[in-house]
């Protein structure tokens, strides 16, 4: 078989081959590892690849690996910002530098569970903290769908959505706290799903936002997708956050038919910035929905304007509060501290050289909306919009099955074209940071190109745990376009 | 002018429960440093707190025996400060919901009782702890406390005197040590106290500013603190000056109080609420289970002890300060004993032994029969009073019954009229003098008799008898 001709399927395709012996877990580790190697190097949707001490604790992973497991052999990347035993966890930042977690993820338990084998360091932005994966401290990911690699993948799992979409990996892990696993799906044109918050645990991944983050599949279609979530959703008793509701068979749910569903579509804001080609895409995606039988009615979101203020001063309160934790005292980076320097300048040292730019401008916006005299203007506020924009998405959900928008209202943009201004990065996010404010879930899947070829994706959020009507409805239309 | 005293306390207890706070590690005090860490008392990055149920009633049991209302609903909150013993540069702490509000605790001071509003009572996490004694230029970090849970019981300022806060402080040590929930040992740092202090005009209802003092490591240095500083704020307020509001650092060797910060220096916490831990809502049968558990408290134990044992005020209060003085006095009765000797025991030999040897009462060996043992011997005669207390202290230290002793020891006293009757002649005999004395009329020289007989009998002649016998035999023989 040509090389990479394994690295391009899907979990379910190699799990049959597995299964009727037409490839060994080896074969396909083979594979894959020497597609990373002479990939890897212009996309960088890996951190410090090494292969053969990859493969050597790929192998090592296999001899371990439960043969009945529902992933057995099959590779997972994960981001660098999920916890895996042993194993360098930076979060693309300079101070977790040779940070290595003494534990796993609830999440990499379970994929070790089931016989997967992990695949660690996707690269992304610092701690999550972007929308094009250029703030990672160790270079940018570079998009493998754009010619001339000259786009972002999107962030911050650009290093996750990246590999999957070139086929540097099979499926892979990322987080999402306003959209970074959905926007880099959408750039990458892929399918990346973000999960109601409680529905997977957060025990390893290294925080955020708490109250928002949410750990999801990165995958090559909706089956990948329905498939890892089974396998890592679940209440945790590590994770007081992860709800003790039951986990339906995703995977059975895929092939109920859609029809007889209803769409609902907001009004949305920032209408200016919504590309043409995206409106058309999702439009036309819309009308493959109804000819599947789905009706479409109108919905209101009114508060969603009010998203990305709310978003961005209850998530850096509390990544402001997440990230007091890297001062070089126990682990990671710590700055030379010779000789009358006190504690105060290792801490201000360690942390001026240890964070980039992002990293220190979120602390800082979050240190100041949690100081005294102006919390109740910002946090509490923000706390309160937050409830109404819950309470929008409650009341359209009994009048829809899934709310249907654009992920991200352009396709995927140059390199640098956003960086100095971090506004208009922040508004890449716009249509993603809602349902993280809800806590509902959401999911992209590819619904068309831009004249030059840049994929274009659209969401689908669906009622709290209800992540089986997205997976139904992102299933249906794949195989409608597929014809 | 007259000023008078406000003052408040806030106490800092570590419960002993088995396991911390947020994760599994144990609690225990004095492991080898680092031996109870895991990844998320460390604070590493990815983990997250789960809170400990036990925690949670023992919380609830405390806040109970104050009378203080349970909240519905109490959260955490993160109290955020950079120190490297805070391994996360936050305290998971509660900020506006906490565990228990609106309490009070009542001091009975010499035949009044004073009631002492709780204002609220909350669960934090206990910090690490820095060790200097490496090295000049290096500190170390020991994260064995790190995580151990706190309960901070916070009073209003409804104390009136240094002594009335040393009275509090008492009082709320023996409710702790009844419930069993600490150990309350300030020198391991179980139980930890600040204080605040302000003066105003007597009988004005208006505050002064408050000043705050740390570094309080004794009850006694909480009494010495504020009456220190209770002088000074008289003297400073009596030279017109006005006081800041601010926090003093009490110096236990100087005698004094040294600023430590002023309010304008006081740290923004940036309190807001624990994102990894949802609100908890408060189980109501929880609540009741817990309250149906909740011990005798030493309160109730005073009021029952002057009732049904006709003990003094006094007596009752000694007997009650400690729970283990209560089960021995009761054990001790229903071995037979009758209260009133059983409690001068306890309160007399008993607490010299603990005050001299720095002990609690729960490491002497000492069972409540023995003590009625040794009451019965004593009625019996079978011991006088000073046997008594040299068989109390082997009783103590060798951790055998007196009754035991007694027999082992040869220890009976000399009953026998005829072994008595040979000792009083042979004394009266070899001392012709004193007797010659005494019939003059210088009765006193009995007592020096006295003596030459218990010496003679070693120690073991009954008192009573051998005074009446030589009494008799003085008076009778005549030359």
């Amino acid at each position: 078989m040509a090389s990479g001709a394994l690295a391009g399927k899907t979990i379910h395709e190699l799990r049959a081959l597995i299964a009727q012996g037409a490839i060994s877990p080896a074969d396909l580790l083979d594979d894959l590892l020497a597609r990373i190697e002479r990939i890897n190097p212009s996309v960088h949707a890996y951190l410090d690849i090494d292969p053969e001490r990859l493969r050597q604790e790929a192998e090592a992973q296999l001899r371990a690996a439960p043969r009945g497991g529902r992933l057995y052999g099959i590779p997972v990347t994960i981001k660098d910002n999920i916890c895996v035993r042993g194993e360098e966890t930076s979060c693309a930042s300079r101070i977790l530098q040779g940070f290595r977690p003494p534990y796993d993820a609830t999440v990499i338990e379970r994929l070790r569970r089931e016989g997967a084998l992990i695949l660690p360091r996707a690269n992304m932005d610092e701690f999550a903290f972007g929308s094009s994966t250029e703030n990672s401290a160790f270079g940018p990911t570079r998009n493998p769908r754009a010619k001339d690699l000259d786009r972002v993948p999107g962030g911050s799992s650009g290093g996750s959505a990246a590999a999957v979409a070139a086929d540097l990996a099979i499926a892979a892990l990322g987080s999402d706290t306003g959209g970074s696993i959905r926007q880099p799906a959408s750039f990458c044109g892929i399918v990346g799903l973000k999960p109601t918050y409680g529905r997977v645990s957060r025990y390893g991944l290294v925080a955020f936002a708490s109250s928002l983050d949410q750990i999801g599949p990165l995958t090559k279609d909706a089956e990948d997708a329905a498939i890892l979530l089974s396998v890592i959703a679940g209440q945790d008793p590590r994770d007081s956050t992860s709800a003790p509701v039951e986990v339906p068979d995703y995977v059975a749910w895929l092939k109920a038919s859609p029809k007889g569903l209803t769409i609902g579509i907001p009004a949305l804001p920032g209408a200016e910035g919504l590309s043409q080609d995206v409106r058309a895409a999702v439009d036309q995606a819309l009308e493959a929905f109804r000819s599947l039988g789905v009706k479409t009615v109108p919905v209101e979101l009114s508060h969603i304007d009010k998203a990305i203020a709310t978003y961005y001063i209850i998530a850096t309160a509390e990544a402001s509060s997440n990230l007091a934790r890297y001062d070089g005292v126990q682990y990671g980076f710590r700055a030379a501290d010779g000789a009358g320097r006190s504690l105060l300048d290792t801490y201000l040292d360690t942390r001026s050289q240890g964070f980039g730019a992002e990293a220190k401008r979120r602390i800082l916006l979050g240190t100041y909306v949690l100081s005294q005299g102006y919390y109740d203007a910002y946090y509490l506020k923000g706390m309160r919009v937050r409830t109404l924009i819950k309470r929008d998405f409650d009341e359209a959900f009994t009048r829809c099955d899934a709310i249907v928008m654009p992920t991200a209202p352009t396709p995927a943009f140059r390199l640098g074209e956003k960086l100095s201004d971090p506004l208009e990065m922040y508004l890449s996010d716009i249509y993603t940071i809602s349902a993280n404010l809800a806590g509902v879930p959401a999911l992209s899947v590819p619904c068309g190109a831009s004249p030059d070829g840049l994929p274009i994706g659209m969401q689908l959020l669906a009622a709290p745990f209800r992540e089986e009507v997205l997976f139904r409805m992102a299933h249906a239309y794949e195989q409608a376009r597929r014809g | 002018m007259t000023y008078e005293p406000v003052i408040g306390l806030e106490v800092h207890l570590q419960l002993s429960t088995a396991t911390k706070l947020f994760c599994g590690c144990p609690a225990k005090f004095g492991s080898p440093p680092n031996s109870q860490t895991c990844p998320v008392c460390l604070g590493l990055p990815g983990v997250l707190p789960v809170l400990n149920e036990r925690v949670l009633e023992w919380g609830i049991r405390t806040a109970l025996a104050f009378d203080c209302e349970i909240a519905q609903v109490m959260k955490f909150d993160r109290k955020q400060y950079f120190y490297p013993d805070l391994p996360k540069n936050y305290q998971i702490s509660q900020y506006d919901q906490p565990l228990a509000q609106h309490g009070h605790l009542d001091l009975g001071l010499d035949g009044r009782t004073k009631r002492v509003r709780i204002r609220r009572i909350h669960l934090e996490e206990d910090a690490g702890k820095l060790l200097h004694e490496a090295s000049q230029s290096q500190t170390c970090i020991d994260f064995n406390r790190t995580g151990v849970p706190l309960l901070e019981i916070v009073s209003e300022p409804d104390l009136g005197s240094s002594d009335e806060a040393y009275q509090y402080l008492v009082e709320l040590k023996a409710v702790i040590e009844y419930l069993g929930v600490s150990t309350c040992n300030m020198e391991e740092g179980s139980l930890r106290c600040d204080t605040n202090i302000s003066l105003r005009p007597a009988g004005d209802s208006a505050l002064g500013s408050k000043v705050e003092i740390k570094n309080l490591n004794s009850f006694r240095a909480v009494k010495l603190a504020l009456e220190y500083e209770a002088k000074r704020q008289a003297a400073a307020l009596g030279r017109g000056e006005r006081l800041p509001q601010e926090t003093r650092l009490w110096d236990a060797k100087g005698l004094k109080t040294e600023p430590m910060r002023s309010k304008e220096e006081a740290a923004d916490y940036r309190y807001f609420p624990e994102p990894d831990l949802v609100p908890f809502v408060i189980d109501r049968q929880l609540i009741s289970r817990v309250g149906e558990a909740l011990p005798e408290l030493p309160a109730q134990r005073r009021r029952r002890y002057q009732e049904a044992h006709r003990l003094s005020a006094y007596d009752a209060r000694v007997l009650s300060q400690h729970r283990a003085f209560g089960e021995l006095f009761e054990g001790a009765l229903r071995a037979g004993a009758a209260p009133k000797p059983v409690a001068n025991w306890i309160m007399g030999e008993l607490l010299a032994h603990l005050n001299a040897h720095g002990l609690e009462p729960e490491e002497v060996k000492l069972r409540p029969e023995w003590l009625a043992h040794l009451v019965q011997l004593v009625d019996e005669g079978t011991l006088s009073g000073k046997m008594a207390k040299d068989v109390f202290a082997q009783m103590l230290e060798r951790g055998v019954d007196p009754l035991q002793l007694v027999e082992e020891g040869g220890l009976k006293q000399i009953v026998e009229s005829g072994a008595l009757e040979r000792i009083a002649e042979a004394v009266l005999e070899a001392n012709p003098k004193s007797v010659a004395d005494y019939r003059k009329g210088k009765t006193n020289v009995l007592t020096y008799l006295m003596g030459q007989a218990m010496k003679r009998s070693q120690g073991k002649a009954n008192p009573q008898q051998i005074a009446e016998l030589l009494k008799h035999k003085l008076e009778r023989v005549t030359p």
